[in-house]
């Protein structure tokens, strides 16, 4: 058992509570997964020319500005770095791979969590609640968030293991449910290059995701040929740029609930994660049917 | 004798064990307000009391019913009413998946939709459904009836033992060992009661009945001592 929750705004004006409308619907799928936490927020967008990464170390103490100036001579770029906790947003004036290779290889300890124009991406362990507190949540703004509260059935209790997982620039998924063929479809993505941390199943489901669309696919089409692809049961949200896709196995064994009022789209595992949200009682409520892949967002 | 309970001021805990509290005859009427999609709400009652649930119910609300008669004002979550054994529930909004799972007795009623597995294993409860249901509706189905007004999803009563199906719309797919079945003076009787006691204005006529074909491995004779 897991819970989703995502909330998008189509008022603009809400923008500067993205978090506060947020974190109770968070919290409220503790009960749904104790273990670990994590939110995909969207927002203070950098230029085209530009990337944003979302960076992790374990130690709280970690010294981000070193590495700043590291990629700042490395990339004759300057690079803006906002510490979280134990993570830390940079923004550089450089491409993805380059970024991302130079990081892998100065300082492998520190774990790229997201890359991306908008997204960020804060994990952890522990209860939803104390993660929310621990990267102020509450405090965030932006366009749209998608989030996760896990509870662990195919694989341990680690930050690495919990959700969202990135499945490129701007993307990532959070998932809920268990995958039954993710050990024989990892072993396939491996060889197409695909890069795994752990044994965990929606780690393949992510992976799966990355190969589709890096080899063209749209995210619906990704998805529409996740149905196919991945067998057992599973509820996926998928986070991009302009807004958030949902899709549910054809059997629908894990549940999905969708509230939409003129302000905001919001999903969650459960009604009960919603019913802090504004004009909630008059919103037009009703659960996605099974094996349909729905999008919502700036076009 | 009138109660009235607020889930934003007192916990399902409270309001469950205030309802089993009551004595076995009472015939009170209990107003819950807030039922913030709260799960196990009114679960396990035992006397004829009526209860109005107002809001969205969260899991299993109103499950193992017996005699009270229990109203949403609202949408229900997963297994509302699941294993009732006599009274009612009804449901005002739309139904998630497994309305009405293993129920013995009873009536329920949905005025608006209900998802994937209504009536799953269904043994005796009579379901009203005034919208339309998701696949695998009355799966197993043992006894009892599943009424639709609207459309029926994939697979309708697939592996059924003696549940009557009448649907009035369009079925996606009938499952394993569901036909058909010709609608007899007994069976446009039953539906006429079914649908004046959930109140709809529905023709009986309109509806076309459903049931086993009694062809599976249990229903051969021969198969009997494997039991």
């Amino acid at each position: 058992m897991c819970g989703i929750v995502g909330l998008y705004l189509k008022n603009d004006a809400l923008q500067d509570q993205l978090g506060a409308l947020f974190e109770p619907m968070l919290i409220a799928m503790t009960d749904r997964g104790p273990d670990s936490a994590g939110f995909a927020i969207y927002g203070d967008e950098v230029g085209e020319d530009m990337v944003k990464l979302t960076l992790q170390h374990e130690d709280p103490h970690y010294h981000w500005h070193e590495l700043a100036g590291q990629l700042e001579e490395a990339f004759d770029a300057s690079v803006s770095v906002l510490h979280n906790a134990n993570a830390a947003v940079f923004k550089i004036n450089a491409d993805e791979a380059g970024v991302r290779g130079f990081i892998t290889d100065q300082a492998p300890d520190v774990k790229i969590m997201s890359v991306g124009h908008s997204i960020e991406i804060l994990k952890s362990i522990g209860l939803p609640e104390e993660i929310a507190g621990k990267f102020n949540l509450k405090g965030m703004k932006g366009s749209h968030i998608i989030g996760h509260t896990r509870m662990a059935t195919e694989s341990g209790v680690t930050m690495e293991g919990s959700h969202p997982f990135s499945t490129g620039m701007d993307l990532c998924l959070v998932h809920n449910g268990s995958l039954s063929n993710h050990n024989r479809l990892r072993e396939e993505l491996k060889k197409k290059g695909i890069v795994f941390e752990t044994e965990n199943d929606s780690e393949v489901a992510a992976g799966y995701l990355t190969h589709r669309l890096q080899s063209g696919d749209s995210v619906e089409e990704a998805l529409t040929a996740a149905l196919d692809d991945l067998d057992g049961f599973f509820t996926f949200t998928i986070g991009t740029r302009n807004g958030f896709a949902v899709i549910r196995d054809p059997i629908a064994c894990k549940p999905a609930v969708i509230a939409e009022t003129d302000d905001y789209v919001a999903m969650s595992s459960e009604y009960h994660a919603l019913t802090t949200l504004p004009g909630i009682e008059q919103a037009n409520l009703w659960e996605p049917d099974p094996g349909k892949v729905y999008f919502w967002g700036r076009d | 004798m009138t109660m009235k309970f607020d889930l934003k001021q007192q916990t399902v805990r409270e309001l469950n064990q205030a309802l089993h509290d009551l004595p076995k005859d009472a015939t009170d009427e209990i107003n819950v307000d807030n039922l913030m999609g709260e799960h196990n709400v009114a679960v396990g009652l035992d006397q004829p009391i009526s209860v109005n649930l107002n809001g969205h119910a969260g899991y299993y609300c109103a499950g193992m019913n017996q005699k009270a008669e229990v109203v949403i004002n609202g949408n229900a979550g997963q297994g509302v009413a699941e294993n009732m054994m006599s009274g009612k529930v009804h449901v005002k909004g739309n139904a998630s998946q497994s309305a009405g799972a293993t129920a013995h007795g009873g009536l329920l009623v949905i005025d608006g939709d209900a998802a994937a597995r209504c009536g799953i294993s269904m043994k005796g409860v009579d379901i009203v459904v005034k919208g339309s249901v998701g696949h695998m509706s009355a799966f197993m189905g043992q006894s009892g009836c599943l009424v639709v007004c609207g459309d029926a999803g994939e697979a309708l009563g697939d592996s059924l033992y003696e549940v009557h199906i009448y649907v009035k719309g369009r079925v996606e797919s009938l499952g394993a060992d569901c036909v058909k079945k010709e609608m007899r003076a007994e069976h446009l009787e039953e539906l006429s009661q079914l649908l004046k006691e959930a109140g709809c204005e529905d023709d009986p006529a309109e509806f076309t009945r459903y049931g086993s074909a009694r062809q599976l491995y249990t229903f051969k004779v021969d198969n009997a001592s494997a039991y």
